[in-house]
């Protein structure tokens, strides 16, 4: 006769929640959890109590409050009588605005440097070591400072581009003798008084500065004025929330969307008939077209202008006023902070798409050539489309780090989030807590915006497996 | 047992929390040291000198009051501090008292729990420009770039002063004078704006300081002040006396120099309860009787800081005008001390 024996009944024991491998390890997760959020309860309690210690509270209203003070870029309208949290937008597009163009403008570099550092050339190669390695290993800050220091002490004052009484004096003078006949309300231009510069000098007065790109730029020590596209026959536009929406703009953007689109249905038809016959047909002077005479002609019917920058003059043609007015004045704080962050971080991305090329197998650049495709074309097409999955993933967490070194423009005064809510405001209302909490929040927020966009990029880019 | 550590920790963690008002005078005390908040760098009211040592307008208050609670005039710690982080250096406790030209504002004093015990200078907000800008007025700079300190009382003074004026301007906005300086200098604006004796400041160290000139508009009243903690009365108290002793000390011709030979021979009582021979006027506040006499020798009295400072002596050359003792038209005026 079989012995069964009965099974040993289960017993919960309390010491098995340390004792048995089955429970153990839940344990532990859920003992760390307590002491974690005992952790954030007992900073969150403290930090309240020694506020109430110091009678104060954790209030927002602030910003609604009237901010009192003027930014001098702003990218949607805003006065010193807007409130605090009106400022605090005015600076994240500050911010949004100039880690956009630095993330494109470092990429650019970025993928320059990083091909040519691999070049074959020795100089060339070297010259992109050097770029990375110097940039990669100084401070960006003092990058920053630098690049700023360079544009506010190399460039000239504003009233080194004024053009003064004497000069206008000597300029109708010389003409008067070269046997021109002035009317009395004879206005003289900038240029004239450029074309007389010998005899000014001869004259003992300093020439003025001209404007570069003939005539249409100004730098100072204190910014860029660039011409300023106008319309003469706009479209009309409404307002949200007091920024004004422009349906020129949005004809603009629609109407080259709608071309791009488009152009690509060439090139894939152009595709097509390549995989039919073997002979792609010649299509880019096609698609060039398509995409830039639909949007040119629009902006001829809109009346397209430009605003040449320069002083305010009087009826001779003499220089008034402080500084030069029209078109886009973009602040050096805001180029240098640009330039920097794109060397600094282009280093960094130059780096990762050398990595990026290196990982490809030297095989995948053999058979390009086996098949006969030249060095450019085995980089562009074979090359970097592979390197690209390498290459994302670093990439993001410079783009990252970009948004978020963009903080550091506070040492050149550029006012961007931290300028306006971490700074001034700040400092106005003295809600240290609080717009500092803020901030931290929006950081978090536009850095997971970001990442997450990038992640998306990266699963299209991503090997398809099956 | 765990759980009793745990259980300790969160004990002392509260009272932690607990101490942090404890009362200045005797965490001053204890320490030996007052912790003083002062200018990065201000001519004539709060600069560090060749040898490093702080002197000025405003640092002479720390140094009596240093005198008036430790007994030794040099047991100061100087905290330089910006326009932005002044408040929260004060608030936060690094230093105990602030004496760096920062305007009494109403909420500055309700909202940012700040006290503001007196007032050692009564300023004004003006502009310099350099002269061949050709501009008479401040009411002529439609247009400009202007360089102004950043977190300060200046910066709101100045765009509701343009926006009264309708005119406008464009702001430069720096952390501290010398770097508005630097701007200024390099042309980077056209006008400086600050309270006029930091303007005054910044002039007299300017190389060509002829070719610099301050325009006639005073746009606001800027009261400088002592700043201490909200909260804290008693400390409140020996600051605003320390320095009202000071003015009461000119009032009644007590110098740094004549104090011991005045303390010896007065019959005035009222001299005699500030050098602590009668009454127990320093008992009142927690200090011993010699307070007052300490506070006086330490670096004179108002008019003997202002003179040897920022005085029309000194290459800042500010007048007294509105600092000037009430008894000679100014509104420096102490209480009674009884």
């Amino acid at each position: 006769m079989a012995y069964v024996a009965e099974a040993p009944k289960e017993s919960f024991r309390l010491s098995m929640l340390i004792y048995d491998t089955r429970f153990r390890s839940i344990t532990i997760q859920v003992i760390v959890l307590i002491l974690a959020l005992l952790f954030v309860g007992w900073l969150t309690d403290n930090t309240i109590k020694n506020l109430a210690a110091k009678d104060k509270d954790i209030n927002f209203s602030f910003l609604w409050n009237r901010a009192g003070y003027d930014i001098d870029q702003q990218l949607i309208p805003y006065t010193n009588d807007s409130t605090h949290g009106r400022a605090a937008v005015v600076g994240l597009l500050n911010t949004l605005v100039v880690a956009f163009f630095g993330c494109i403008l470092a990429t650019i570099i970025g993928v320059f440097a990083g091909v040519l550092r691999l070049s074959n050339n020795w100089l060339v190669a070297r010259i992109m070591t050097v770029y990375v390695e110097i940039f990669r290993n100084v401070p960006l800050l003092l990058w920053i400072i630098l690049a700023f220091t360079v544009f506010s002490e190399t460039r000239p004052e504003p009233k080194d581009y004024k053009i003064t009484a004497p000069m206008v004096e000597l300029v109708k003078q010389k003409m008067t003798e070269e046997g021109e006949t002035l009317p009395p309300d004879f206005k003289v231009t900038p240029r004239m008084v450029s074309s007389y510069a010998d005899e000014l000098e001869a004259a003992g007065i300093e020439p003025p500065q001209t404007e570069i790109f003939f005539g249409t730029v100004a730098v100072t020590n204190r910014g860029s004025n660039i011409p300023m596209p106008l319309l003469s026959r706009p479209l009309g536009g409404f307002e949200v929330a007091g920024v004004p929406i422009s349906f020129s703009v949005l004809a603009v953007f629609a109407l080259l969307a709608a071309s791009i689109f488009v152009s690509r249905k060439l090139s894939r038809r152009a595709a097509a008939i390549q995989e039919e016959t073997g002979v792609r047909p010649v299509i880019w002077w096609k698609n060039l077209a398509i995409i830039v005479l639909p949007v040119s002609l629009l902006l001829w019917a809109m009346g397209l202008h430009w605003e040449i920058p320069g002083f305010a003059t009087d009826e001779f043609g003499v220089s008034k006023g402080f500084n030069i007015v029209g078109g886009i004045n973009v602040a050096h704080s805001f180029t240098a902070l640009l330039i920097a962050l794109s060397l600094y971080t282009g280093a960094y991305i130059a780096e990762a798409v050398r990595g990026g090329i290196l990982a490809i197998s030297r095989g995948q650049t053999e058979a390009a050539y086996a098949l006969g495709l030249r060095p450019g074309k085995t980089m562009r097409l074979v090359i970097l489309p592979q390197a690209l999955r390498v290459i994302i993933p670093p990439l993001i967490s410079q783009y990252l780090n970009l948004t978020k070194n963009t903080t550091l423009g506070m040492a050149i005064s550029y006012l961007d989030l931290k300028g306006t809510l971490g700074g001034i405001t700040l400092n106005q209302t003295g809600r240290e807590l609080e717009c500092m909490l803020l901030m931290m929040l929006i950081y978090l927020i536009l850095s997971l915006i970001i990442s997450s966009l990038m992640n998306v990029f990266n699963t299209a880019m991503k090997l398809k497996e099956r | 047992m765990k759980r009793s550590v745990f259980l300790g920790t969160l004990a002392g963690a509260a009272l932690l929390a607990g101490y942090a008002s404890a009362a200045t005078l005797d965490d001053v005390k204890a320490r030996g040291v007052l912790n003083c908040g002062v200018n990065t760098g201000l001519t004539g009211f709060g600069a560090p000198d060749a040898t490093g040592n702080y002197t000025g307008f405003d640092v002479a208050i720390c140094k009596a009051v240093a005198a008036a609670v430790l007994g030794d005039a040099s047991k100061v710690k100087y905290t330089p501090t910006t326009g932005e982080t002044r408040f929260t250096a004060l608030a936060s406790g690094e230093v105990d008292m602030l004496a760096r030209n920062s305007t009494w504002t109403y909420s500055r004093d309700n909202d940012l729990k700040l006290d503001f015990v007196a007032v050692n200078y009564y300023d004004g907000q003006g502009f310099m420009v350099k002269k061949d800008l050709g501009v008479a007025s401040a009411k002529e700079l439609d247009g400009a770039t202007v360089c102004i300190q950043t977190g300060t009382t200046t910066e709101l003074n100045l765009a509701d002063f343009f926006k009264e004026n309708n005119i406008t301007y464009t702001p430069v906005t720096v952390a501290d004078d010398a770097e508005a300086q630097r701007q200024y200098v390099a042309g980077a604006c056209d006008a400086f704006t600050t309270d006029a004796s930091g303007l005054a400041a910044t002039r007299a160290t300017l190389p060509d300081a002829e070719n610099h000139i301050i325009l006639p508009e005073i746009i606001s009243k800027e009261p400088l002040g002592p700043v201490v903690r909200h909260g804290d009365n008693n400390w409140g108290d020996i600051v605003r006396w320390t320095f009202y002793a000071l003015v009461a000390a000119e009032e009644m011709g007590i110098t740094s120099a004549n104090v011991e030979e005045v303390a010896g021979s007065t019959q005035n009582p009222e001299v005699k309860r500030l050098l602590g021979l009668e009454g127990d006027l320093g008992a009142m506040m927690g200090l011993d009787k010699d307070w007052g006499k300490r506070a006086i020798a330490a670096s004179g009295n108002y008019g003997e800081i202002f003179a040897a400072n920022i005085g029309e002596s000194t290459p800042i050359g500010l007048a007294r005008g509105l600092n000037a003792l009430w008894t000679q038209g100014g509104l420096q005026y102490a209480p009674p001390f009884r």
